[in-house]
């Protein structure tokens, strides 16, 4: 993309016009924290404010971070000129290296090229994807849907029991046909094996999307782009805990580490369909649940504090589950028999609209 | 049933004898320094080696000391101390070593390292005590004349018994006292130790030259300064720091004819008009003879001279060792790269002139890891025992080091690779026993020695700072070595240039930052950009 080629110069540009001035060379990296994510209740999404830090070269403290930016962007570039792609891994290892005449390596772990790598996409204001770099693959999809990838027509129903593994970059892809009244997003692997097994996507003219844990951006992109080509609806089905739900608010409003791009991740329109701290009451859970550890409390007690959790329903469940002390995974519906799940629960949920907003 | 009589006062009067000072202390010998072989050896290299330096010093010689123990048996060694001193007249040697409590430095005040006359007679009276054989002395004054003794004590007399005596008539002229006896004991080289005694012995006295011939070899301490520091002055004692039981025997030996003479005499800063208050406060007349005064007068007085106000003690009789010669000290066993001291001007204890010198050394070859090593002196006497009881462990753990440049936890001794060096000199050093192996906590003592600790921790603090400084300076070079050439490379990518000039470039900014960003420990700035 020549776009990106070119912000990538200009980047490199900016620095070497500080270094032809004598001065010291800085960048302009936007904030990434609570303290600069602003919720817009209109748009329901979290986005970035305007704080920046200043990143300089000839400082001990940022000098690493410094030379590890320029060394992310450089490699970035080569990825565009010679059009290929490559992994988040992968691109850690090609710069790792121990510099000359020292004990010091230019990356230690993953973790230290991981947020650089975000610290351009927010400074250029361009995607990862865009720069060719592509996460982990996490996140299958089953349901009546036919897609084109790299030529290839694929439906989505018609893959076994697996499903489709959701690749980490849907720019590309197109949805050629899409036949389904909602999307269900399932937290965990198990429940959405058990719904495929059961055909729930079949009787429900539905498409079934696990995300296995906190959503990958490439499922978040997939469920976005259904929803909103398609204007089909999006159930989220996650445990009763504070992760659970926060992994749907993350599907939702976008997350505080990537509220630079929430209007192409997030599902504003999305409801949660449970499980609930209600819902043990109502489906008769109580036996099944799990007591609460120290740090869900901790977590929640954060949450109440969220803009985007200040709905009195979201308030009144999370006071419950701090209060109680218990949460509930989605196997506690296995409890109550192993087709509670596809055959009672969700049918009915759906049925009485017994969504949380 | 029928119990047997008791005894009869007179039967209990009649086993009431006078218990000789040698005879208490050979049942008392743990209060001498003497409750175990391994300290036993080390107290009497100790008294030996005290006596030695002060007769050198006393008579303006630089010392020269040789020590050798060897063993002699199982448990048994042959302990030798030849010093080249004054040594003694004929008549003297055996009053003099022969017979405890005997000796001139009682009654006058003057800093010096023994002065309860009961050192070197205490060797002797131990090698008898544990071997039962006598101790040999040869001294000659440099008369041509050299005496030979051997010597045991009658510890029921408190009087010397001569076995051998004569004169070695060898022509040689020499002066100086050589003292040999056997001794019971254990001989050990750890912290507290003869060689570890020696060795501090030779920092505190640096201008003396020691010669130790132990079990395991020859080691040479050679002297570092020419010069002995001032001879200290003597003075009479102060009325404030006078003990009941000493003023008592003052009071018996006094050849003053009335009390009140005795008081301008005898004592120092009590002029007429002083002595003429504390006879009137102690309501007692001031013209009666002092050996006929009652053992309730004599209580009288002294709380009368406690009560009555007094200019302080001179203080000019103190001789410390000076910053000069403390580090010389130092430098000859540490091999340190920084090195400082503080001398405190003279303070007063209750009646007693005191002065405390402090000097530390830092870094170079001494060991990172662990306590720092505290070398505690009085009177240029190394202590090694009951560091725990003593004024200055606690002064030095109530001090905090870490804002000098040393970690500390709670209040313990410190760690870092440091020496501190702490020298009490006084006429009248207050040991809490009789082994002389720890100083009582009076506040004004740890006070002053505190003060001390902190002048030099202040110029230790300076040091570590100022080195650490340096080091970061390096380190920030190093770095900048490191990525300059990487970012060079990147920025060159970036742009489709060639790298060299770009690092060539940032090399000339590298310069000119050689001194700024002094936030390095920061995170990256926050602005507002609107």
């Amino acid at each position: 993309m020549v776009e990106v080629k070119k912000k990538l110069k200009i980047l490199g540009e900016d620095v070497l016009k500080d270094i032809n001035q004598k001065k010291n060379p800085d960048i302009d990296i936007p904030i990434r924290s609570l303290s600069n994510v602003i919720y817009n209740e209109k748009t329901k999404q979290l986005t970035l404010g305007n704080k920046v830090s200043k990143r300089y070269l000839f400082n001990v403290a940022h000098a690493k971070r410094f030379m590890q930016t320029m060394l992310v962007a450089a490699l970035c570039k080569e990825l565009q000129k010679e059009n290929i792609h490559t992994s988040l891994r992968d691109l850690f290892y090609i710069l790792k290296k121990t510099l000359p005449n020292s004990d010091e390596n230019t990356f230690d772990e993953q973790r230290e090229s991981d947020p650089i790598i975000v610290d351009l996409e927010v400074m250029l204001g361009i995607l990862r994807e865009q720069l060719h770099l592509n996460a982990d693959v996490r996140g299958r999809v089953v349901g009546n849907v036919v897609i084109k990838d790299m030529g290839d027509l694929i439906n989505l129903g018609k893959l076994g029991s697996g499903g489709w593994a959701i690749p980490s970059n849907v720019e590309d892809l197109t949805l050629k046909r899409v036949n389904a009244k909602y999307i269900l997003v399932i937290e965990k692997n198990a429940a959405f094996e058990r719904l495929h097994e059961d055909k729930f996507w079949k009787k429900q003219k539905c498409i079934l999307i696990t995300t296995q844990g906190q959503a990958a951006r490439g499922p978040r992109r997939l469920i976005q782009r259904l929803s909103a080509e398609y204007k089909l609806p999006v159930y989220v089905f996650t445990d009763a805990d504070s992760y659970g739900w926060y992994i749907y608010s993350v599907l939702k409003y976008g997350s505080i580490s990537l509220a630079h791009i929430s209007e192409r991740l997030g599902c504003p329109n999305a409801k949660f369909i449970g499980l609930t701290i209600s819902d043990i009451d109502e489906f008769k859970l109580e036996d099944f649940t799990i007591k609460t550890r120290d740090v869900d409390i901790k977590r929640a007690r954060e949450m109440l504090k969220y803009d985007w959790f200040k709905h009195p329903a979201w308030q009144k469940e999370l006071k419950l589950m701090i209060k109680r002390k218990i949460k509930a995974e989605l196997e506690a519906l296995s409890g109550r028999g192993l087709r509670f799940m596809t055959e009672v629960y969700l049918p009915r949920k759906i049925k009485n609209k017994d969504f949380l907003p | 049933m029928v119990e047997k009589p008791g005894k009869t006062a007179q039967e209990m009067a009649r086993d009431h004898r006078e218990v000789a000072v040698s005879e208490f202390f050979e049942k008392n010998r743990h209060l001498l320094g003497y409750d175990n072989p391994t300290k036993a050896l080390l107290t009497v290299i100790k008294e030996l080696v005290d006596n030695s330096l002060d007769a050198c010093e006393e008579t303006r010689i630089l010392p020269r000391v040789w020590i050798e123990i060897k063993p002699d048996g199982a448990d048994r060694f042959r302990v030798m101390v030849k010093d080249n001193g004054p040594g003694m007249t004929d008549k003297q040697i055996p009053l003099a070593l022969g017979k405890l409590l005997y000796g001139s430095k009682f009654f006058k005040l003057r800093q010096s390292r023994g002065t309860q006359g009961i050192g070197a007679s205490g060797t002797i009276l131990y090698s008898q005590l544990t071997t039962g054989k006598p101790t040999t002395i040869i001294a000659s004054t440099g008369n041509g004349k050299t005496s030979y003794y051997e010597i045991m004590i009658d510890v029921k007399k408190n009087d010397p018994e001569i076995v051998s005596h004569q004169f070695i008539e060898d022509g040689k002229i020499w002066h100086g006292m050589k003292v040999e006896m056997t001794i019971e004991g254990r001989y050990v080289e750890s912290r507290k130790s003869v060689p570890e005694y020696i060795k501090q012995v030779a920092i505190a006295n640096p201008y003396a030259n020691i010669t130790f011939d132990g079990p395991n070899g020859r080691v040479e301490f050679p002297r570092t300064a020419n010069e002995l520091p001032p001879l200290p002055k003597e003075i009479k004692p102060h009325p404030y720091g006078v003990e009941l039981g000493i003023l008592r025997r003052m009071l018996k030996s006094s050849k003053s004819r009335t009390v009140a003479s005795f008081l301008m005499n005898d004592f120092s800063r009590v002029g007429g008009g002083s002595a003429k208050e504390i006879c009137k406060l102690a309501d007692i007349d001031s013209k009666i003879s002092p050996q006929r005064l009652e053992i309730t007068d004599t209580e009288k007085l002294f709380k009368a001279m406690q009560k009555t106000k007094l200019i302080r003690p001179p203080t000019d009789c103190l001789s410390p060792l000076g910053e000069d010669l403390l580090i010389k000290g130092l430098k000859k066993e540490f091999k340190a790269e920084f090195f400082a001291s503080v001398t405190r001007p003279p303070a007063v204890y209750r009646g007693n002139p005191f002065q405390i010198e402090v000097a530390v050394a830092y870094g170079g070859e001494l060991p990172q890891e662990g306590s720092i090593k505290v070398l505690r002196i009085t009177n240029r006497v190394p202590l090694l025992y009951q560091e725990g009881d003593c004024a200055i462990t606690k002064s030095i753990i109530t001090t905090d080091w870490r804002r000098y440049g040393l970690s500390q936890s709670g209040r313990s001794i410190p760690v870092g690779p440091a020496v501190i060096i702490v020298h009490l000199a006084s006429v009248w050093v207050p040991y809490i026993s009789e082994s002389k192996q720890a100083v009582a906590s009076y506040p004004v003592i740890i006070k002053e020695i505190k003060l001390a600790l902190q002048g030099i921790g202040r110029n230790l603090q300076r040091h570590v700072s100022g080195k650490r400084k340096a080091e970061m300076q390096k380190k920030r070079k190093e770095i900048f070595d490191r990525y300059l050439p990487e970012v060079a490379k990147a920025v060159g990518k970036l742009t489709d240039k060639k790298p060299e000039p770009i690092l060539n470039k940032l090399k000339g900014i590298l310069k000119n930052y050689a001194k700024v960003s002094e936030d390095g420990r920061g995170k990256e700035k926050t602005e507002n950009s609107g």
